[in-house]
């Protein structure tokens, strides 16, 4: 309730400022709003992740069919043209249907990623343009989101490993490592779409076409060709060393690539940070041309 | 800052832009400007226009500054800018200690979980933790009046129930300003008058700022006024003068066009009619009525309009107890209201002819002339006798007790 504070009390700490200036002309300052709103936002972004899972599994019969269903349909066609013969892969250090489960199941992490801060500022859009609160939260409830529906998936990784007698690899324990690289990198790239995407439609709509696209020119669902157009074309696609990488330290392949992985991820990291400022640049702007 | 001032703001302004496809380049051309360390630029780009126009304010604690103005005037632009949502095109805001704001009740409410999740969520929100959540939780349920629907879906929950929730949760935080819009507009009597009370509870402690068209709750609550029109300041200051500058406003802009509406086949007119009273005079108007059927009781009820668009006063034959009959054919009605103690202006009158058997308004006139009336000039619309208030100084710094003030004093 509200309590009457006991008398004037020191507020100097505390004074808000408000101009038309760039904050990046105040670099230190910036910096540590950025730190404390992202450590501030915790508690927050984890209410709004709870939330939004118990409303969404309430608000649904089928409930976890749905984490499951993307990584089946993905791959299933494939393991069925294989066997028809209609197309012919290379080998696999594990039986392809097992292969290919597991490559979909590491490219839909990378795809929820993807779609993740576009579509968390969208369903937030009521909350940002009438309440101020840390912005970071929704970002964060949206990458726990990401997370917590990998690991339901996890289990469908277990059951096919199981299914086919597999062992996991030795090395499977970095196989989380790239998964959170794999994540951070598809978040990475949607949050630099964010500002545009909330203005324009268009991103939205580029986005699920831009991943099926991507997802065919990536080894997702064959390994890395050895050679003509299709491995030129992985080894510039800076989505192989991780894809490959990742799925490489869980099923004992041959295909890791150490340094290029590590390449990527720093310029991830990198970039993530530089889609962290201009996301918390572009919201104010935002607010402002959506209106009420 | 000196340590009263809350907020300042010190020639704000904010522009927006009419067309949708240039107002959203503009803010890709904005966020960039401001990710190479720019500044947006202050002129008006094509289509654009200032939605709030250099405002300046200052608000220290215990103050309370009601924003009126027409829809469209830039009142909740102003708001946002104070709470941060949105940045300043010219100007500098600067606020001291905690901020609340209530733009809208329940934003953050989602409709499928229980009102106990929600108050939770709500809360984190706005910034309590869930330590301040779970000791402000009965205070929060008790206030909002749920009572048994706190574990049921919101999106059960009647317009007033999610109001009260919204209000009891966003005014559990502490704050040294409060900005409030029109979110008290909402919520029946009793609760609203639940809200002035914790108001005024934190009345003391902090700067408010309070978006209203309700002129009353403006005249009750606030110690300042200002009034924007088109985004530029009309009048900083006098609460009273303030709500007369956005009444005189509002007036410019109302439609007053006469209207007449008769019914089973009445022919009605106005014979005469006074257009100036004097002061204590009365209003003489004629009407003749020309109806089919008779009516064994019949009422006729005036009404007149100040200058604001509120009755100055409202009479009617059926609450004083008097009544006449209308004959088949024509009637002529001679009406008298008075003696009229009105402020000095110009009124508009509506006059209606009912059938008390059945409640039927055989003829309605609204605001169908007009007149002067030459009465006193202070007041709001009606007559208000003069106040006069001399100080009496007791010569030492005792208050006497409010009992006895009139005794002690010497």
């Amino acid at each position: 309730m509200i309590e009457p504070n006991t008398g004037p009390r020191s507020v100097k700490s505390l004074v808000t400022v408000y101009t038309p200036e760039s904050p990046l002309r105040q670099p230190r300052q910036f910096v540590r709003e950025l730190i404390s709103d992202l450590w501030g936002s915790r508690e927050l972004a984890w209410r709004l992740f709870v939330r939004d899972l118990r409303a969404q599994y309430r608000a649904s019969l089928l409930g976890y069919v749905w984490v499951f269903l993307p990584p089946l349909v993905a791959s299933l066609p494939f393991v069925y043209l294989k066997s028809a013969g209609v197309i012919s892969i290379g080998d696999t250090p594990i039986p392809y249907a097992a292969y290919a489960m597991v490559g979909a199941i590491i490219w839909q992490t990378f795809v929820d990623a993807l779609n993740s801060p576009l579509r968390s500022v969208n369903a937030a859009r009521a909350m940002l343009t009438r309440i101020n609160f840390p912005r970071e939260a929704i970002l964060l409830s949206g990458l726990m989101q990401v997370g917590f529906t990998f690991v339901v998936r996890l289990a469908l990784v277990i059951g096919v490993f199981a299914a086919f007698a597999l062992k996991p690899a030795a090395t499977s324990p970095l196989f989380v490592i790239g998964m959170i690289s794999i994540a951070l990198t598809g978040f990475m790239i949607g949050l630099v779409l964010t500002p545009l995407g909330v203005l324009y439609g268009d991103v939205q709509h580029s986005l699920p076409i831009a991943s099926t696209f991507l997802m065919l020119i990536t080894p997702v669902l064959y390994p890395v060709p050895s050679s003509g157009l299709g491995a030129m074309v992985a080894s510039l696609n800076p989505l192989t060393p991780l894809i490959t990488t990742t799925r490489d330290w869980l099923t004992a392949g041959a295909a890791v690539q150490h340094i290029a992985f590590l390449v990527v991820s720093g310029v991830t990291v990198t970039l993530l940070i530089l889609a962290w400022v201009l996301y918390r640049l572009a919201l104010p702007h935002l607010v402002a041309r959506l209106g009420n | 800052m000196s340590s009263d001032v809350l907020v300042r703001v010190e020639r704000v302004s904010k522009k927006f832009c009419r067309t949708l496809k240039r107002s959203l380049w503009y803010g890709v051309k904005d966020t960039a400007a401001d990710m190479l360390g720019g500044r947006s630029s202050d002129q008006l780009r094509t289509d654009e226009f200032w939605a709030v126009d250099n405002v300046s304010l200052e608000l220290a604690r215990g103050e309370c500054l009601g924003l009126i103005g027409r829809n469209g005037a830039g009142k909740t632009t102003l708001l946002k800018m104070l709470n941060g949502l949105i940045k300043p095109d010219t100007g500098r805001i600067e606020l001291a200690g905690r901020v609340g704001a209530l733009i809208s009740l329940g934003a953050g409410f989602n409709p499928i979980l229980t009102g106990r999740e929600n108050i939770y969520v709500n809360g984190s929100v706005l910034g309590l933790t869930k330590k301040e959540i779970d000791s402000k939780f009965s205070d929060i349920v008790e206030f909002a009046e749920v009572g048994d629907f706190i574990d049921t879906p919101v999106q059960s929950y009647s317009a007033g129930m999610h109001v009260r929730l919204g209000f009891a949760v966003a005014t559990a935080i502490k704050p040294d300003v409060l900005l409030l819009d029109e979110v008290l507009a909402v919520g029946d009597v009793a609760f609203r008058a639940k809200c002035y009370e914790r108001l005024a509870q934190i009345r003391n402690s902090a700067a408010f700022v309070l978006v209203s068209h309700d002129t009353d709750q403006i005249a009750r609550v606030c110690s300042k006024v200002l009034v924007l029109e088109r985004g530029t300041a009309l009048y900083l200051g006098d609460v009273g003068e303030g709500i007369r500058t956005y009444q005189e406003l509002a007036r410019q802009h109302m439609s007053m066009a006469p209207h007449e509406h008769t019914a089973g086949g009445t022919v009605a007119s106005i014979v005469s009619c006074d257009d100036t009273i004097a002061d204590g005079g009365a209003l003489n108007v004629s009407l003749s009525v020309k109806i089919n059927e008779g009516v064994e009781v019949a009422d006729v009820r005036v009404v007149l309009w100040g200058d604001d668009g509120l009755a100055a006063l409202d009479s009617y034959t059926r609450t004083q107890g008097s009544s006449f009959g209308l004959q088949p054919g024509c009637n002529v009605l001679k009406l008298v209201v008075g003696p009229l103690r009105l402020k000095r202006g110009s009124y508009a009158i509506s006059i209606a002819v009912l059938d008390r058997a059945n409640n039927r308004h055989l003829y309605w006139g609204d605001r169908i002339r007009t007149v002067d009336v030459d009465g006193a000039t202070a007041g709001a619309v009606s007559y208000t006798p003069p106040l006069v208030c001399t100080s009496i100084s007791s010569g030492n710094d005792h208050i006497p007790p409010a009992s006895l003030a009139s005794s002690t004093c010497e």
